[in-house]
């Protein structure tokens, strides 16, 4: 396998997040009846006409400008025609020349501190199919155009991957953008973000291109990996077995992760792209795009740095919050109610947070535990008043909704002792059931004082200070 | 007896008839003539009934509207809710809209009855009204000949006085052309001056909807109705849209007309030639400013339209799919074949024959070499016209090189049926207005000239059409059958 450069390309379908279609003003929401969200114009009908959503053209303008990209001030909607029955009007509105966004780039990290800029070709609007159902009914299939019409800005990046961990690297940071930018809610279950790649192989200094094959049907970044890695591993094994790699749309079978022939490009449509002379051209002034630009949020890049400079976070974890908009969110949430502890913050939600919605398979927009809860249970370990052990039985009970911080160190007496008074009787108690250990210490084995702070500790159940508890032992046992 | 609009208006007005009166009229002549002259697909009589009885309790409670208890026909191109819409095609034969067209939204909101839909050739390609489904429709001038087309149907019932109003589309002649053949007034407007939504496409860039009648009054009259800014068509024109009926005075004085030298060279019958000088004669004694301009690049406007009108309209149809509505052939046996023989046996030869052009203009290879070339060719044309504009306020011609032909004539022939269109493609092309009045006859066939205005200048067209109409009676003839 030695000896061969793997070149990757992405075309990723991001569904744009207007609430109604991109030509129509049919609902977009997911999950209705089927064809209860597609009305005349998604239909097809005799005598319809499409009518521009602008709110659509704003979201790619957002895109582009996001990306540093080129923007005409012209753009153009061509027809793509091709015949399939999910299809309505036999052809698909989309952009040939004069797309909304232009070249642009976006820079991904790899290792700690490597990063590498991606270039993207184009990124333009266009509407959705419908669905086709091949199995519900016997001998027939079933059509549901809800989808119809659905905006998606498709982005094409240039063939500037070199693995399949930098093409989802650079999905990843798309996808993350797309939901910053609140144009795509990024959901790859339901098919609002879907990435196809272009995968090719060549000799490491070849100048030219290998033939590239077309994968599609990817849903998720683990599968974008897999039939990646697949793909590559085909290609050259072809190749090496003295055979060739034939230009092919490939779906990706996650079942048996491989890659299967769809069609050829001798099979592929010509798709007569021309001008679609029922929509004007869109016009958009600079104005237009200074205004979108001024309204743009914080973006994940410019996060991360504000993280690093205002917090001294590292640069993974700065690069682990800011990625995605949910946890920076809920950081900086949670962060309003105690500034001055973002260190302790950072660690719990990279850390027990983190790992308790992985465990329940929850986004962290929906966890039960609230910024706000977190934040005050940080301050509770700050102000003494419980220990980072306890804490971690406060989150558990918090977690299964037993109430707010207080509440539970209140119900179930966690409250730490700080009263010196009160750690020196539990101490007292302890040195005179273990004199044998007190003259161990006393001998100079200095490992015997953990023994004691255990013994200390169990005795208050936890609840004593233990920083008191090993200052008044030190002192008692000298 | 026959009516003009206007007279209906009037007569209604003055409670000397009821709109179901007029109504009931009109539907048994409809009764009549149409098993010979074929002018309706469909007859709506149930409809026209309530239509008028309501129109009549409107007029009754002083509730009146521009048109209200107004027969008029529609070209079977505009959509009907609970009406069927054919487009003149086997493939829509049983589709009923579950939606009206705006433009009969319009008729409907200024109160008018709809009597039917007329024969169409079929999706509205066509010169002759022979490719439709439901058959030819025969010119009431001359039952042998053709009354032109597409919107032929429309055309040969004001001729025959099936209607005093009706509707057609133009995408190359459809409206201007059918009129100039059957002796009415057509007028085909500005391109986005009338709403497209709800009249099936042919030629998305060039389609327009528009009225007939017998007068420049009475087109002015629906014109009103059917013209304005419709949000749900892109390409309609936001531009206010002026009182027509108020500018048909204007006259016609000091007006600067061209006749360019191109529309009166080979390719027209002298004869009509001749009718078409003594009507300019008559419009020069009415104070017209008449000169000769030319436009050089009229000879290309038929290459160059039947190639942007065959692209659009092969990507338009491509939704007669029999998936969703309309014809399905019986027993597919997979998609392929549903596809194939749904559309084989829904479409008739010509549209066939465009959409195989209009495929192989835009295929991979050929576009620059067809579309893009037409749409370059298509900038000269409109050129042509805005250099003209510079120097004239109208320009006149024939609206056909030649009076309607015997049906059969052209059939073989689809290059000489295309040439039918000559003067009147330009301007569809250009999105320009233009309209036809009657100026006389040639063997007993009515010929027709044409008025080109400039962009959203129907009301200089009206004027002039009007004052022409003023001092002649030729859009009063009658032919036999309906006197």
């Amino acid at each position: 396998m030695s000896g061969w450069e793997t070149v990757i390309g992405l075309e990723i379908h991001a569904q744009l997040a207007t609430r109604s279609k991109i030509f129509s003003g049919a609902s977009t929401a997911y999950g209705a009846e089927p064809n209860t969200q597609a009305c005349a114009v998604d239909l097809g009908l005799p005598g319809v006409l499409p009518v521009l959503n602008h709110e659509a053209v704003n979201m790619a303008i957002r895109f582009g400008v996001a990306i540093d990209a080129e923007i005409d001030h012209r753009s153009v909607f061509a027809r793509k025609n091709y015949f399939y029955p999910d299809l309505p009007k036999g052809y698909q509105i989309s952009q040939f020349e004069l797309p909304i966004v232009g070249k642009g780039h976006i820079s991904i990290s790899l290792t700690e501190g490597e990063h590498r800029e991606i270039g993207i070709t184009r990124a333009h609007l266009e509407e959705d199919a419908g669905k086709s159902i091949h199995d519900q009914f016997p001998e027939q299939s079933g059509i549901d155009l809800n989808r119809a019409g659905t905006p998606l800005l498709e982005i094409v990046s240039e063939p500037d991957m070199r693995s399949a961990r930098e093409a989802v690297a650079y999905a990843r940071k798309i996808h993350s953008l797309v939901r910053y930018l609140e144009i795509c809610d990024g959901n790859m279950q339901e098919g609002s973000f879907r990435c196809d790649a272009n995968v090719s192989v060549r000799r490491f200094g070849d100048d030219q291109l290998g033939t590239r094959a077309e994968l599609k049907n990817i849903n998720s970044f683990r599968f974008l990996e897999r039939a990646i890695n697949f793909e590559v591993e085909r290609q050259i094994e072809l190749i090496e077995d003295g055979g060739r790699v034939v230009q092919e749309t490939r779906l990706y079978d996650s079942q048996r992760d491989e890659t299967r022939s769809m069609r050829s490009k001798e099979e592929a449509n010509d798709y007569r792209y021309f001008p679609d002379p029922d929509l004007l051209p869109v016009q958009i002034s600079d104005q237009d795009i200074a205004s979108i630009r001024a309204q743009l949020p914080e973006l994940p890049e410019q996060k991360k740095q504000r993280y690093i400079d205002d917090f001294g976070l590292s640069n993974y974890n700065a690069e682990l919050l800011s990625s995605n908009r949910d946890t920076a969110l809920y950081f900086e949430a949670a962060l309003v109610e105690s500034p001055q502890l973002s260190t302790p913050l950072v660690n719990w939600i990279l850390g027990d947070l983190a790992g308790a919605l992985n465990k329940a398979g929850l986004e962290i927009s929906v966890a039960p535990i609230t910024p706000i809860m977190l934040s005050q249970l940080i301050t509770r370990i700050d102000d003494n008043t419980i220990s980072g052990k306890i804490a971690k039985q406060v989150f558990e009970a918090m977690w299964q909704g037993e109430g707010s911080v207080d509440a539970i160190i209140e119900a179930r007496g966690l409250k730490q002792i700080t009263d010196s008074g009160a750690i020196e009787t539990l101490i007292d108690d302890v040195i005179t059931a273990n004199p044998e250990q007190v003259e161990q210490f006393r001998a100079g084995k200095e490992k015997v004082l953990g023994f004691f702070v255990g013994q200390v500790m169990q005795q208050s159940r936890g609840k004593a200070n233990p920083a008191q508890v090993n200052a008044i032992l030190r002192d008692k046992l000298k | 007896m026959s009516m003009s609009v206007t007279e209906i208006r009037r007569g209604l007005a003055e409670g000397r008839f009821s709109s179901v009166e007029v109504t009931q009229d009109y539907l048994a002549r409809i009764a009549q003539h149409n098993p010979v002259l074929n002018c309706f697909i469909s007859v709506t009589d149930e409809l026209a009934l309530a239509q008028a009885r309501q129109a009549d309790a409107d007029l009754a409670n002083g509730n009146t509207q521009a048109l209200t208890g107004v027969p008029i026909a529609h070209k079977d191109l505009f959509c009907t809710d609970g009406v069927r819409t054919s487009c003149g095609s086997r493939i829509l034969d049983n589709f009923i809209a579950p939606y009206d067209a705006t433009i009969i939204e319009n008729f409907k909101r200024d109160g008018a009855v709809m009597l039917g839909k007329t024969n169409m050739d079929e999706f509205a390609m066509g010169s002759s009204n022979e490719n439709s489904f439901y058959g030819s429709v025969a010119n009431p001038w001359n039952i042998g000949h053709v009354p032109g087309g597409s919107s032929g149907g429309s055309a040969a019932a004001i001729a025959a006085g099936l209607a005093p109003g009706a509707t057609g589309t133009d995408t190359g002649g459809s409206i201007r052309q059918p009129a100039a053949l059957c002796g009415v007034t057509g007028i085909k407007p500005t391109y986005g001056r009338v709403s497209r939504y709800g009249m099936v496409a042919f030629a998305s860039s060039l389609d327009q909807g528009g009225p007939f009648a017998r007068s420049a009054e009475d087109c002015a009259l629906l014109l009103q109705t059917m013209a304005g800014f419709d949000p749900r068509d892109s390409t309609s024109s936001e531009q206010a849209v002026p009182d027509y009926s108020a500018a048909l005075g204007d006259g016609i004085e000091g007006l600067k007309i061209g006749l360019p030298k191109e529309y009166f060279s080979e390719g027209l019958d002298g004869r009509l030639a001749a009718v078409i000088e003594t009507a300019v004669d008559e419009l020069r004694k009415l104070g017209a400013d008449i000169k000769e301009i030319s436009l050089p690049n009229t000879s290309l406007s038929i290459p160059t339209y039947y190639v942007v009108a065959m692209a659009e309209c092969s990507s338009n149809l491509s939704r007669f799919d029999g998936v969703r509505f309309g014809h399905r052939c019986a027993d597919p046996v997979d998609l392929e074949d549903l596809y194939k023989r749904s559309r084989g046996e829904g479409f008739g030869e010509e549209v066939k024959r465009r959409i195989l052009i209009g495929t192989y203009a835009l295929s991979a290879g050929y576009y620059d070499a067809y579309y893009l070339k037409a749409q370059q060719l298509r900038r000269m044309i409109k050129d042509d016209f805005q250099t003209a504009f510079d120097s004239v306020d109208l320009i006149l011609g024939p609206t056909t090189p030649e009076v309607a032909f015997e049906i059969g004539a052209k059939t073989d022939d689809p290059v000489s049926m295309y040439l039918q269109d000559i003067y009147t493609i330009s301007l569809n092309l250009a999105g320009l207005p233009g309209i036809s009045l009657p100026v006389g006859f040639v063997d007993g066939l009515p010929v027709g000239m044409q008025l080109i205005g400039n962009y959203f200048d129907e009301s200089t067209l009206l004027g002039a059409a009007h004052s022409y109409q003023q001092v002649s009676d030729w859009h009063l003839q009658v032919p036999e059958l309906a006197r």
